[in-house]
């Protein structure tokens, strides 16, 4: 059952969308990654190719598209946790900030302490509310007990958890719902101030009510952080991403294998109003997915 | 008319699972008769002897005549919590060590696959052999000492430590260490504050379960410990003994007292290795409420 409130809440958000429709203008805000023919590879199978895009700074930019068409792989890719696995390799060009990303002497923890990321699965650390959020600025160097308590207070404040949680901070954060774990994970993020949120289908595993309070979350992050949002849910696409990328996957006859591609890439309104690709068309109206 | 009578039919597949059943209880009560009859000697033979005049058993030194009655195995207690306490040391931070590389760092590289290979054969050698090679490596050389039997035990016990803590590793679910990276935590330092604590537990009583295994061991004792009678706190000086020395030398004396006094150091030795064991118990289940 929705409250009355979160009735409210829901109404205003699709209000939101249908106005963002009829107006579908989007600040040409300065961009933070530039993509030029990005290629993913796991090994000798490539996952994404020829991917060519801006994304731009303190605006929601949301990736859709059918399973398996390389929007988690890319958005990985963009803070190079894609390195991570075992024989990944990226071409092409990826810049963050007119820095290349993929340059010999840029350090992967580096990049990743400025562009963080919040996971489909929640994945608090089996420890304390407390220490999941003082790791982050820990690994960091932050050191006195009066700094960390004050980041903690802060980043929990700006996930919405802090009345929920002040009085338990000691307490374990595998004892939390899905949807508190899914906000502390979001409060861990930006504990370390980074610039850029990666994140990867955050609601999925969530219940209605928690998807709205993290969209709610994500609205009021995009004033200070820039945001990718990898999702299946396009309505939630629609409701909170300024500029929408819209992939889906090839399958190359030769070697049986799928390879994402962009399809199309513009602002949501126009994505979700007038496609210029019959594709994008057909998946948005659910003909194909 | 439906048939309603839902009861079970009398069928050879039921009595056949009964059958099978009936089977498989027998087995369990053999499997049980060797385990409950060697607790119930040591035990029914031991415990008096150990319990006689307490606690003069586990303070008083060996009587050097060994047909003389009377109690004594401290030297062996004391020699059993030196000789595997110094194996602990050294096989319980190397193997911690190994393990890390082997599941963090080596992963399916050809190295690793190649340590992983030889841990598993150690597991196997006897443990007759590993002594004979501290003997040959050691004991030679530096005479008899506590040390060499920590040495041998080391042996036996690190593919033992490898493979469990591997194993706990393994346990440590993936999207931790991606959360610790994401946060711009380094590889080194994921691997110190977020997998080894979550693994702790497991670790511990892998470890616990190698200890209470190697404290019972005799062959390996024999070539590198010595059988000294007197109290030996020394580490690395002079021949030292065991429980398990002590007990393989008075059970196969031919005089009572003797044997006496190996049914109490076997009685002394079960319930170290129990209380070894209880322990491991203890932390492995609070890991699993955890989980």
């Amino acid at each position: 059952m929705l409250t009355a409130a979160q009735a409210r809440s829901f109404q205003t958000n699709n209000r939101i969308a249908v106005e963002r429709r009829s107006s579908p203008a989007v600040a040409d805000t300065p961009v933070v990654f530039g993509l030029e023919n990005v290629e993913v590879f796991y090994g000798a199978f490539r996952a994404v190719r020829g991917v060519s895009m801006q994304i731009h700074d303190k605006q929601i930019t949301a990736f859709i598209g059918p399973s398996g068409c390389g929007k988690t792989t890319l958005l990985r890719t963009l803070n190079r946790m894609h390195d991570v696995i075992p024989g990944a390799r990226v071409t092409g060009k990826l810049q963050y900030h007119g820095v290349d990303l993929y340059a010999h002497d840029v350090s992967a923890t580096e990049v990743r302490r400025r562009i963080g990321m919040v996971f489909q699965k929640p994945n608090p650390f089996p420890k304390s509310i407390y220490d999941n959020i003082a790791f982050g600025p820990r690994v960091n160097g932050v050191k006195s007990k009066a700094d960390l308590d004050a980041i903690v207070e802060k980043s929990l404040r700006a996930a919405a958890l802090w009345d929920e949680v002040k009085d338990r901070l000691k307490a374990s954060a595998l004892g939390m719902s899905g949807g508190q774990q899914q906000r502390l994970c979001i409060a861990r993020t930006i504990a370390v101030e980074p610039d850029v949120v990666l994140m990867d289908e955050p609601c999925s595993a969530l219940d209605p009510i928690a998807t709205a309070r993290i969209e709610e979350l994500m609205r009021e992050l995009k004033s200070r952080y820039t945001i990718v949002i990898v999702t299946h849910n396009m309505q939630q696409a629609a409701r909170v991403s300024d500029r929408t990328a819209f992939f889906t996957a090839e399958l190359d006859s030769k070697t049986d294998q799928r390879t994402g591609i962009l399809v199309e890439y513009d602002t949501t309104a126009k994505i979700f109003s007038n496609p210029a690709d019959e594709r994008t068309e057909n998946y948005i109206t659910g003909r194909f997915g | 008319m439906k048939d309603l009578d839902l009861r079970a039919k009398p069928s050879w597949r039921s009595t056949k699972s009964a059958l099978m059943s009936g089977l498989m209880l027998l087995a369990v009560l053999v499997v049980a008769i060797p385990l409950v009859a060697v607790l119930w000697s040591v035990i029914d033979r031991g415990a008096g002897v150990a319990m006689k005049d307490f606690p003069a058993f586990f303070t008083n030194e060996i009587p050097l005549v060994s047909r003389r009655a009377g109690p004594g195995m401290g030297p062996a207690i004391l020699g059993t919590l030196l000789v595997t306490g110094g194996a602990t040391l050294l096989a319980v931070p190397l193997g911690i060590l190994g393990a890390v590389y082997l599941h963090e760092y080596g992963g399916t590289g050809a190295f690793a696959k190649a340590v992983r290979f030889m841990a598993t054969v150690m597991t196997g050698v006897p443990s007759i052999v590993m002594g004979l090679f501290v003997y040959i490596m050691w004991t030679m050389r530096f005479g008899y000492s506590a040390f060499g039997g920590s040495l041998a035990l080391a042996c036996l016990m690190l593919p033992v430590v490898i493979g469990s803590t591997e194993q706990m590793l393994r346990l440590v679910p993936n999207h931790l260490r991606e959360a610790s990276y994401a946060l711009g935590a380094t590889k080194s330092r994921t691997i110190v504050t977020i997998v080894l604590p979550a693994a702790l537990p497991g670790i511990v009583s892998g470890c616990l379960l190698a200890i209470a295994r190697a404290a019972g061991e005799t062959a390996p004792l024999l070539f590198a410990v010595g059988a000294a009678t007197a109290f030996n706190p020394s580490l690395f000086d002079e021949a030292n003994t065991a429980l398990s020395v002590q007990i393989f030398g008075n059970a196969t004396s031919s005089f009572v007292a003797a044997q006496d006094r190996a049914w109490g150091a076997a009685f002394t030795l079960v319930t170290l290795t129990f209380l070894v064991t209880l322990t491991a118990r203890v932390i492995t289940a609070r890991f699993a409420l955890k989980r």
